[in-house]
């Protein structure tokens, strides 16, 4: 296949970005177009595994290795190194309903297991990805495609995150007439409103997708939030089967004194109300959206990536400085001994926030094993400084293993607005009380992965709410599978993958 | 028609188990002696019982050393003797001519007996005969000795004299008559009428004839003539005997099965016997007229279906006669010469063969077979010669024929000439005429005797003549809908059909494979996949169908055969296809033809699915029921076709429409008169066309795959033109389906027609017994109604219930490589990661679950195993009183991997890792560095304990014999069995070409035979030879498991090997071909437990051990192999997976990124293995078998071996498709006492103390061994001294090295015969010489020795044109010099890679895949020379200019000596110099004398890729390079150059 000896042949080439000193400037994305000619030389780095490691979406070491919705990998490299890229979509889209969202904001752990990656650098899967998808709106190849014929059955999905339209998606190809339910004034959910901009075109990608999907004939109720404005018993009654896919929207808190002070935000918050107002007015030196870090001493505390959205928006806003706090350590720039291929390579990478920190402050604005432990204010009443402590990770006295405190190396830092970005911890209730939906003891929607039943019958979760916070591609997977089997209830028997 | 008569058992236990008598194989020696003038004389008769004598070593004896497995003599009417002995009796004799008489069985039980006297007398008066009375033939069980299993089921034989009706015509007319009641009587005495008590005594005619009287029983070849006081008597007389010595694979060999047969004695194999007893059947329905007339419905069947494959041809053959051809007519029509390919055929013989084609197949398989009807006597070889026949004829006029030479005493001075059977001519004595007939003559005469040309002519028509139609073109807008609808996967476009369409290639892949079997998978398979492929191991070879192109046949009839017994000139009025696998144009040229004679019907071969297994059911009744309808109009033609496929009717599979339809019409007995054309969307790949053809297609017209090239080509996917993607994959297919044949030594796609070589796994016996019947499905399984319902997975795929609801590319498959949504693989992300983290960090606790994803198989089931549970004890025992880890890992082994196919690091590691546990690495085929028999610094040892022994023989000198501590004869390989290898020349690096003795760069061939294996005695014999190379190392035979291997196993334990090992069809690491991998051979879990009862019944299992590989992986593989009957264990992936192996499957591109199957420096850098890991594998095994074993009750494996009682299936299990299965025959325990061993407990009696080399030679050369003195000896020799001088030549090695001693330091001088592997890798320092002749396997692996070899002094014929040596000598030589003063027979110098060889003349063959040496051949060639050919140079005298018609010209060019520079001239000169010294050459003077006029003469053969090398090589050297760096340098540039041919 391919060319067997490309991976000896050729070096691995991410191609480059915008520059940060350029790109912080506006809100366009920062990836750059490659040239075809370039992916077909990566293309040919792929080796074409007889058990291609990236294409597995196993869980080991408790995170994901190879890529969760089973992408043919090796098939469409191999495509795209002979130039053929309809059938590479097709091959692409034969396993994920949205390639132009994974192959923007995917962290990639189909790259964190590729073969190559055992004596090389991987295979630059994801940009491979994400020219496939974006040739194929370029060139006109994805076309709405309603489906010929109608069940007759209505279902319901709840939320219009990346798991919710995958399993309208899929739904709507079987035949049955999907209506998505989504509480903001916008569809997409974390696509929309949790990714920034830069990394996830709102308009031009996003819209896109859910304006094909509407043409498809899904429809689409923004503004709706189940058991608030519209009532659970009324879902249950109107439609045959119900998919939750709302996502893990409740965030963890940082309960240290001086929480309470204005000027402490949820990362979340932040970046919602950001794409809102951009999309909404655009931001312009006079026109400053809600939460603005123009000016102001950031400090975000999380090392994930919602942590970088909060760093590359700060950026953009024009902070006067920046520090992201980290409670673990720095990683190795290698793997280390007990983080063998094919786990997820926990390895230090500057990603594209702290890239543009970097380059305007001269450092990776990250601090490592450090916590907060108080807020400080200033005469307004609001935060203006984050009290630190550095952690060392040991046993304590009752041999919890655990960050402990060092003494003597507390600080101050000034800090005019501070984001947490410390992950989330499950669905919010509300709906699931209302649906009286069995929770696991996480909180989250009681549904095994697989199957996706609620212990109400005709009652699906799935996505963050069923196995909380996760990535893009677990949604899919999740909303695609959920899709099989609400349609295996509703018809006795699935053709859907 | 009824069925066909069940098939007695015999003499032999009953099937029981996996066990079935119907597997049994054989093979023998075979001879006879005959007076040219037709004088009779007691000589001939003591003379062929001397012949017999000297040929026991091909025969065999079963567990006890005096039964023997058959042993008989087949005599003209002894007349003299009879008449005196029946005058005894008051009965006198009418002329001899007009009395007949029945050799019979009969019962023992008298009142049993006296009914089948009766019986027979009944049936000779209803006939119009007379008996004139009865002789109980003397017999002296007790001077013979007969073994207890022989005497148990000793019949009562007499003799019944019939006398001749005065109203027959002819003598030929109370042969005729005698038949006929000889069938009437036994049709109702053995077949049907009364049961009785003793069925192993049955009444059996063995001879009934007025010419002809045979004597046999289960006998040896010694105990004959002791047995039977009538073969004693002096005026017991005969001008002609016929004598046969059986080597059974089993030790239950029935009295009746002996030979010789009624008309011939057969030393081979039918392959094909399936197919021609079912076309015999068929045929015999149309059979009207003729000289039976009215006789005829009392002689079916015609064939017997109780006896051997012999006995049956035989049958057939007798038919042929008595219904009027002469009998080498009869044996031209049933084997007849490779006419397709024939370069130099005449036109008479060739039509003549054609037009018999037009009536009958070919009965195929090796065979030497020997015929007679008492007045002529004849021998013939297979098409491809795969037995050895030689013969003497004697100036007082007679002819002694046999497998050997030596076998009776013949004074030289009386040696009118030496010659030898060749591949498809035919010996012809006819004593009337009182004169041997040649091959020419007697073939001229029978192809003259009418005009067979003209009407062919006339009335056979050829494809290309015939007007095309209107032809279905592509539909492309369905392309797809029908993909998904006929199952097609994305896989199927990228790895069959791309491949196929673009170089007409068979796909290739690696690593074995490690999915589900059909019937435990989860998905829906094509039909196809339940039936695995059978292949030749042991009892005879598979065939080179590349490199022996000459001997296959693609040529196909159709149309209807007429009347067997009539011939016509219109007989021939068939049409002729040259490719079988045919496009739309030459379909619509049959389905639209309007000829005389044909006419075609469309059957539409289509169901519902939804209505399931009755609907399935009720299509395929109609569908026989149209084509009966069909028939009675007049139709010939019929065209099965799927094309109709719709919303509402999917294709029936083409497999089941087609093998029912066959088996339905045999049984209507029609079938002969249609031809069946399949046109089907189905079929695509290799696998499913040799199955259709082998369930009865005649062509197959594969549209949807053409239709499927056209979409990629529109796709850009493939850049061919459509016409030309269509021939590739016709050509892909009809090649890569002869080399399915071949594997199973089939060689002509006529014979393969119907020859059903396949076992189903996982079809229910209904299903099996109605539409492929006498298929073996061991396991039961599926039936209708799964196999409509997976119909419908894949009709839903393409018409969903709900339409428009598309969801679908195509599946991605996942069978090839892995994938999430496809097939399961037991190798996954998981169990890989799982294993390699294991063994790397050293943690029980990971491994465990790395076997738990192995073990627990309850969501995915794959393997047989899988559906094991144990019966754990009651109580279990402490887990300390189970033996030791530590013992357990010594019988533990890694696979049979060659250096060359894996890395240095990686053989290393491993060869390292199991001589620190204790166990044993293997070889694999391709030698192994010297260098690695010394100790490392650090203690460990990179010495491989096993050292194989394949059909490449690459590297196996005698040092490498000698220090092996077991010898693996490798017969079959687990990926790829019945098929060589090929190490292509891109991954021929300098090192490896050293240590195999080749050069860099260029591929490496290794023939799918072993070329002195072509049945059980040969492998015996090289059982011998390697044990007199190496009394030390255990001998073990490696088999895959397939259907019968129990038996073969049986016959191997009997040919003396020390140990068995039955591998899995899902193992191997290397490339095959990927419908090897998938489809051929069986689990082992069948293989062992077939082999372990059969074992045990023939009380053989004691004195081997029986060792098993193919994906084990845990510790319950090996508990679950160990109560199945193994006790020792080979692993091959897993360990490699601990080295770094990521199952990337392609060791065939050598681009493995983690530096194991590779030899490229930049990715072996990157391996990252070590040896401890794979000692942490075995270790951790071990210890969970030990858990199992404590659990189970067991203390030692020993006590565990074969207690399939442990085991049950796993109730838990419902799966829609395994609930079927029945594993009651692999959980069966023969009933057997305790006498009975069921482990090794006791050594093998190799009868080394007998050999001349430890009786005479060792002493003989003791100075010479011991203090490197010269030695010089002269002696007698005898056929039965076999392997003379290797046992000598093996402490030679011992104690000097690989250097041995300087040349000529042993001289060892005989007179005589000598015996089979004269001078086996015997090493320098011996010197060989033999003054008379030779057997087969002159100087085999000679490893530095010499051998000469001329005629007797007192003998005067001409040596140049008289056999002196047999076939297949020199092969495998490393070094070393042979001088042959005289002919020599086929393969001369097979394989040679780097011995001097002076030769006369040669056979056909010569110089094949050698790879380095020197071949000097002083005058003709027989065909073929050079085939495979990559290294070495061969120099031949052509004098009469036809060499160039003889060579193969595949690999290698042609020149002229006198082109090439002095010093090579020279070099021959001196060559032929030396031959004419040491051996006194006529010839060779001659050519000296007069050298300027023969050295123009002189034909040069020099291989492709080796001048291409070697022109390399000389190039670098100019630019400064030298030694190993040039040849890097050269290795590196040839890699560039992309005109090699080899390996590309």
């Amino acid at each position: 296949m391919g060319k067997p000896s490309g991976f000896l042949d050729y070096k691995r080439d991410t191609g480059s970005d915008r520059s940060p000193a350029e790109r912080v400037k506006d809100w366009n994305e920062f990836h750059l177009h490659r040239e075809d000619k370039e992916l077909q030389t990566q293309g040919a780095r792929c080796m074409d595994c007889g058990t291609p490691f990236c294409h597995t979406g196993q869980l080991i070491s408790g995170m994901a290795s190879g890529c969760p919705i089973n992408n043919l990998i090796p098939e469409w490299n191999d495509l795209v190194f002979k130039n053929q890229w309809h059938e590479a979509l097709e091959r692409l889209h034969h396993t994920n309903n949205f390639p132009e969202f994974t192959g923007r904001v995917c962290p990639a752990p189909c790259e964190g297991s590729c073969v190559l990656g055992v004596i090389d650098p991987p295979v630059t899967i994801k940009s491979i990805e994400n020219a496939i998808a974006d040739k194929g709106w370029h060139e006109g190849w994805i076309l709405p495609h309603p489906p010929a014929h109608r069940t007759g059955k209505k279902v319901a999905v709840i939320g219009s995150g990346p798991a919710g339209l995958a399993c309208a998606a899929q739904l709507n190809s079987a035949g049955h007439l999907v209506t998505v339910f989504e509480r903001a004034d916008r569809i997409g959910g974390l696509l929309m409103y949790g990714i920034p901009n830069m990394k996830l075109d709102k308009q031009d990608v996003v819209q896109r997708r859910v304006d094909l999907m509407a043409k498809e004939g899904i429809i689409f109720r923004t503004n709706i939030e189940v058991g608030v404005n519209y009532a659970a018993e009324k879902l249950l009654k109107d439609f045959d089967a119900v998919i939750l896919c709302t996502g893990a929207t409740k965030p963890r808190d940082l309960p240290i004194p001086g929480r309470e002070f204005p000027g402490v935000h949820y990362a979340m918050e932040f970046l919602q109300t950001n794409t809102k107002f951009l999309l909404d007015q655009g931001i312009t030196d006079t026109n400053r959206p809600p939460i603005d870090a123009r000016g102001k001493d950031v400090v975000v505390i999380g090392g994930g990536d919602t942590g970088t959205d909060c760093v590359g928006t700060s950026m953009r806003h024009g902070c006067k400085s920046l520090v992201q706090l980290e409670i673990l350590g720095k990683p190795p720039l290698e793997r280390a001994n007990n983080n063998p291929w094919p786990e997820w390579p926990k390895v230090y990478k500057l990603d594209y926030g702290q890239e543009e920190a970097a380059a305007k402050y001269g450092a990776d604005p990250r601090q490592y094993l450090v916590t907060a432990t108080k807020f400080v204010t200033e005469a307004d009443g609001r935060v203006g400084g984050l009290e630190l402590v550095n952690v060392e990770w040991k046993k304590n006295e009752a041999g919890q293993f655990g960050p402990q405190p060092v003494k003597g190396s507390e600080r101050v830092i000034p800090a005019q607005l501070v984001l947490l970005a410390m992950g989330f911890l499950g669905p919010e209730q509300p709906l699931l009380d209302a649906l009286k939906v069995e929770r696991d003891p996480r909180t989250n929607a009681k549904a095994d992965h697989g199957k996706y039943t609620t212990s109400v019958r005709g009652v699906f979760a799935a996505g963050d709410c069923r196995r909380g916070q996760s990535l893009v591609v677990w949604a899919i997977n999740e909303g695609r599978g959920a899709a099989r089997e609400a349609d295996r209830f509703l018809m006795g028997a699935t053709m859907l993958p | 028609m009824s069925e066909l008569p069940p098939r007695s058992l015999a003499g032999e236990p009953p099937a029981q188990g996996l066990y079935d008598p119907a597997y049994e194989h054989d093979s023998c020696g075979v001879g006879f002696i005959v007076h040219i003038k037709g004088h009779k004389s007691h000589q001939i008769v003591r003379d062929a019982l001397q012949m017999l004598e000297n040929m026991e070593h091909r025969g065999a004896c079963g567990c006890e050393v005096n039964t023997g497995d058959g042993a008989g003599i087949l005599v003209q009417m002894p007349d003299k003797f009879l008449r005196r002995e029946m005058a005894k009796a008051d009965i006198n004799l009418p002329p001899a001519g007009h009395y007949g008489v029945a050799s019979v069985f009969l019962p023992r039980d008298a009142a049993e007996r006296k009914t089948c006297e009766l019986g027979l007398e009944e049936a000779v008066r209803a006939e119009g005969q007379t008996v004139l009375g009865w002789r109980e033939v003397p017999t002296d069980g007790q001077l013979a000795d007969v073994g207890p299993s022989a005497k148990a089921v000793e019949p009562v034989m007499k003799h019944l004299f019939v006398g001749r009706n005065p109203a027959l015509k002819d003598d030929l007319a109370f042969e005729r008559k005698l038949y006929v009641i000889r069938h009437v009587a036994s049709n109702k005495l053995r077949y049907t009428g009364p049961r009785f008590a003793a069925k192993d005594t049955l009444f059996f005619v063995t001879s009934f004839s007025a010419r002809t009287l045979i004597y046999k029983g289960m006998l040896t070849a010694t105990q004959l003539e002791n047995y039977f006081p009538d073969l004693r008597d002096k005026e017991f007389e005969s001008a002609l005997a016929q004598v046969h010595s059986r080597f059974s694979t089993n030790t239950f060999p029935a009295w009746f099965r002996a030979h010789p047969n009624r008309y011939m004695s057969h030393n081979g194999e039918i392959n094909t016997l399936r197919g021609n007893v079912n076309w015999m059947h068929a045929r015999q329905a149309q059979i009207t007229g003729g000289e039976f007339a009215a006789d005829m419905k009392k002689i079916l069947p015609i064939i017997q279906e109780d006896g051997s494959d012999s006995g049956m041809f035989d049958n057939c053959l007798e038919f042929l006669v008595l219904s009027g051809r002469a009998l080498p007519h009869a044996v031209m029509m049933m084997i007849p010469e490779p006419w397709e390919n024939h370069e130099s055929m005449s036109k008479e013989k060739r039509a003549f063969y054609e037009y018999h084609a037009c009536m009958m197949e070919p009965w195929d398989g090796p065979a030497s077979i020997s015929f007679t009807d008492g007045v002529c006597i004849g021998a013939v070889l297979d098409r491809n010669g795969l037995r050895p026949s030689r013969y003497y004829v004697t100036k007082d006029d007679r002819v002694i024929m046999a497998s050997e030479v030596g076998v009776v005493e013949v004074d030289p001075a009386n040696v009118a000439a030496k010659g030898r059977l060749q591949p498809g001519r035919m010996f012809f004595v006819d004593t009337k005429q009182g004169r041997i007939v040649d091959d020419a003559e007697i073939k001229d005469t029978f192809a003259k005797a009418l005009p067979y040309g003209e009407w062919l002519d006339k009335y056979r028509l050829k494809i290309e003549d015939l007007p095309a139609g209107e032809a279905h073109g592509v539909d492309h807008a369905t392309v797809f809908l029908r993909q998904k609808a006929f199952g097609y996967t994305y896989e199927d476009l990228r790895f069959l059909l791309t491949p196929m369409g673009k170089d007409g290639v068979q796909p290739l892949g690696s690593m074995g494979t490690d999915i589900p079997l059909a019937v435990l998978s989860n998905q829906s398979k094509l039909l196809y996949n339940y039936f695995k492929q059978l292949f030749a191991q042991v009892t005879n070879p598979p065939i080179d169908s590349i490199r022996e192109a000459v001997i296959t046949a693609s040529e196909t009839f159709l149309g209807t055969q007429l009347n067997l017994v009539e011939p016509k000139p219109e007989s021939c009025r068939r049409i002729k296809l040259h490719d079988p696998i045919i496009d739309n144009t030459t379909l619509s040229k049959l389905r639209h033809i309007k000829r005389e004679g044909f006419q075609a019907a469309d059957l539409p071969i289509l169901f519902e699915p939804e209505l399931g297994g009755k609907g399935l059911a009720s299509a395929l009744d109609a569908l026989f029921a149209s084509a009966d309808a069909a028939i009675a109009r007049g139709a010939n033609l019929l065209v099965l076709s799927d094309r109709g496929i719709d919303k509402k009717h999917a294709g029936i599979p083409a497999l089941l429409a087609t093998a029912g339809l066959h088996h339905h019409l045999i049984r209507k007995g029609t079938r002969t008169l249609v031809s069946l054309i399949v046109e089907s969307g189905e079929p695509r790949e290799v696998h499913h066309f040799a199955l259709l053809f082998s369930y009865g297609a005649d062509v197959i017209n594969p549209y949807l795959a053409f239709e499927t090239l056209y979409d990629l080509i529109h796709d850009g996917k493939l850049s061919v033109d459509y016409e030309k993607a269509c021939k590739n994959f016709i050509k892909a297919g009809v090649k890569s389906v002869i080399k399915t044949m071949a594997k199973m030594g089939v060689s002509t796609y006529a014979s393969y027609r119907g020859a059903q070589v396949f076992e189903a796994i996982g079809i229910n016996h209904d299903v099996v017994d109605k539409y492929f019947h006498r298929t073996a499905s061991r396991i039961e399984g599926i039936d209708l109604d799964v196999i409509a319902g997976e119909v419908m997975m894949r009709h839903r795929h393409a018409f969903p219930p709900l339409e428009g609801e598309d969801h679908s590319a195509l599946e991605a498959g996942g069978v090839y490589q892995w994938r999430a949504e496809g097939e399961f693989h037991l190798w996954n992300p998981q169990s890989i990661h799982k294993l390699q983290k294991a063994t790397r960090v050293n943690d029980f606790v990971i491994f465990k679950e790395y076997t738990k994803l192995i073990d627990e198989q309850s969501r995915n089931l794959c393997t047989l195993r899988g559906m094991f549970e144990f019966k754990f004890a009651e109580k279990p025992i402490p887990l300390e009183e189970v033996e030791s880890v530590e013992a357990i890992v010594q019988r533990f082994k890694t696979g049979a991997m060659s250096y060359g196919s894996i890395s240095k690091e990686a053989h290393e590691a491993l060869a390292i890792a199991m001589n620190r546990l204790g166990g044993k690495s293997n070889t694999g085929e391709g030698g192994e560095d010297p260098a690695r028999y010394q100790l490392e610094a650090n203690g460990d040892s990179k010495n491989s304990a096993i050292k194989q022994v394949a059909s490449g023989r690459f590297g196996v000198t005698s040092y490498y014999l000698v220090n092996a501590q077991e010898l693996q004869i490798k017969m079959a390989q687990g990926a790829k069995p019945g098929e060589g290898g090929e190490l292509p020349g891109h991954k021929v690096y300098p090192p490896i070409a050293k240590v195999r003795g080749t050069t860099p760069g260029v591929g490496l061939i290794s023939p799918p035979p072993h070329h002195d294996i072509y049945s059980i005695e040969d492998l015996a014999q090289l059982i011998h030879d390697l044990k007199n190379a190496n009394h030390n190392a255990r001998i073990n035979v490696k088999l895959v498991a397939e259907i019968g291997v129990g038996t073969i196993a049986a016959g191997v334990a009997k040919g003396k090997a020390d140990v068995i090992l039955i591998s899995g069809h899902d193992g191997g690491t290397g490339a095959s071909p990927l419908s090897s991998i998938q489809h051929a051979g069986a689990p082992w879990e069948l293989g062992v437990a077939e082999t372990n009862q059969t074992l045990l019944l023939n009380n053989l299992r004691s004195r081997v051990v029986v060792e098993t590989d193919g994906q084990l992986k845990t510790g319950r593989d090996v508990a679950i192999a160990t109560l199945l009957g193994a006790e020792e264990y080979g692993f091959a992936t897993a360990p490699l997976v601990t080295l770094g192996c990521l199952m990337m499957r392609v060791c065939h591109l050598n681009t493995c990124p983690v530096g194991i199957a590779t030899q490229d420096p930049r990715l072996r850098a990157k391996y990252n293995g070590d040896p401890e890991y794979a000692v942490r594998f075995m270790r951790f095994i071990a210890q969970e078998l030990r858990e199992y074993m404590a659990k189970l009750g067991f203390r030692t494996i020993n006590e565990m071996v074969g207690r399939v009682d442990k085991l049950a299936v796993n109730k838990a299990v419902d799966h829609w498709k395994a609930k079927g299965l029945d594993f009651s025959k692999i959980l069966y325990r023969p009933n057997v006492g305790p006498e009975v061993g069921t482990y090794c407990q006791s050594a093998q009696d190799h009868g080394l103390e007998l050999s001349l080399d430890q009786t005479h030679l060792l002493k003989i050369c003791a100075p010479a061994l011991e203090r490197g003195e010269r030695v010089v000896a002269h002696l007698k020799s005898k056929n039965t001294n076999r392997v003379v001088g290797t046992m000598v030549g093996s402490e030679l090695t011992r104690r000097y090295g690989p250097a041995g001693l300087p040349d000529d330091t042993i001289q060892l001088n005989f007179t005589g015969s000598a015996g089979q592997s004269l001078g086996a890798s015997m090493p320098r320092g011996i010197t060989i010489r033999i003054e008379g002749d030779a057997n087969d396997y002159v100087g085999k692996g000679l490893s530095g020795g010499r051998i000469i070899i001329t005629p007797p002094k007192t003998s005067t014929f001409d040596p140049s044109v008289n056999m002196i040596i047999g076939n297949v000598a020199l092969y495998g030589a490393t070094a070393g010099e042979v001088f042959i003063y005289g002919m020599a027979g086929e393969r001369f110098c097979v394989r040679n890679s780097g011995a001097l060889a002076v030769v006369e003349s040669v056979g056909d063959h010569c110089c094949e895949y050698m790879t380095s040496g020197t071949v000097v051949v002083l005058g003709p060639a027989g065909r073929n020379f050079a085939a495979g050919m990559s290294g070495g140079i061969a120099y031949v005298l052509d004098e009469d200019g036809q060499f160039g018609t003889h060579l193969n010209r595949e690999m290698v060019n042609l020149y002229r000596l006198i082109e090439c520079e002095d010093a090579e001239i020279a070099e021959v000169k001196t060559h032929i110099e030396r031959h004419a010294q040491l051996t006194g050459s006529a010839k060779a003077k001659r050519i000296l004398t007069g050298w300027n006029d023969y050295l123009p003469k002189f034909a040069k053969v020099f291989p492709k890729d080796y001048e291409r090398m070697l022109t390399q090589i000389k190039k670098v050297e100019l630019q400064g390079f030298t030694g190993e760096q040039a040849l890097l340098a050269a290795f590196e540039a040839n890699a560039k150059d992309l005109s090699r041919v080899g390996g590309n």
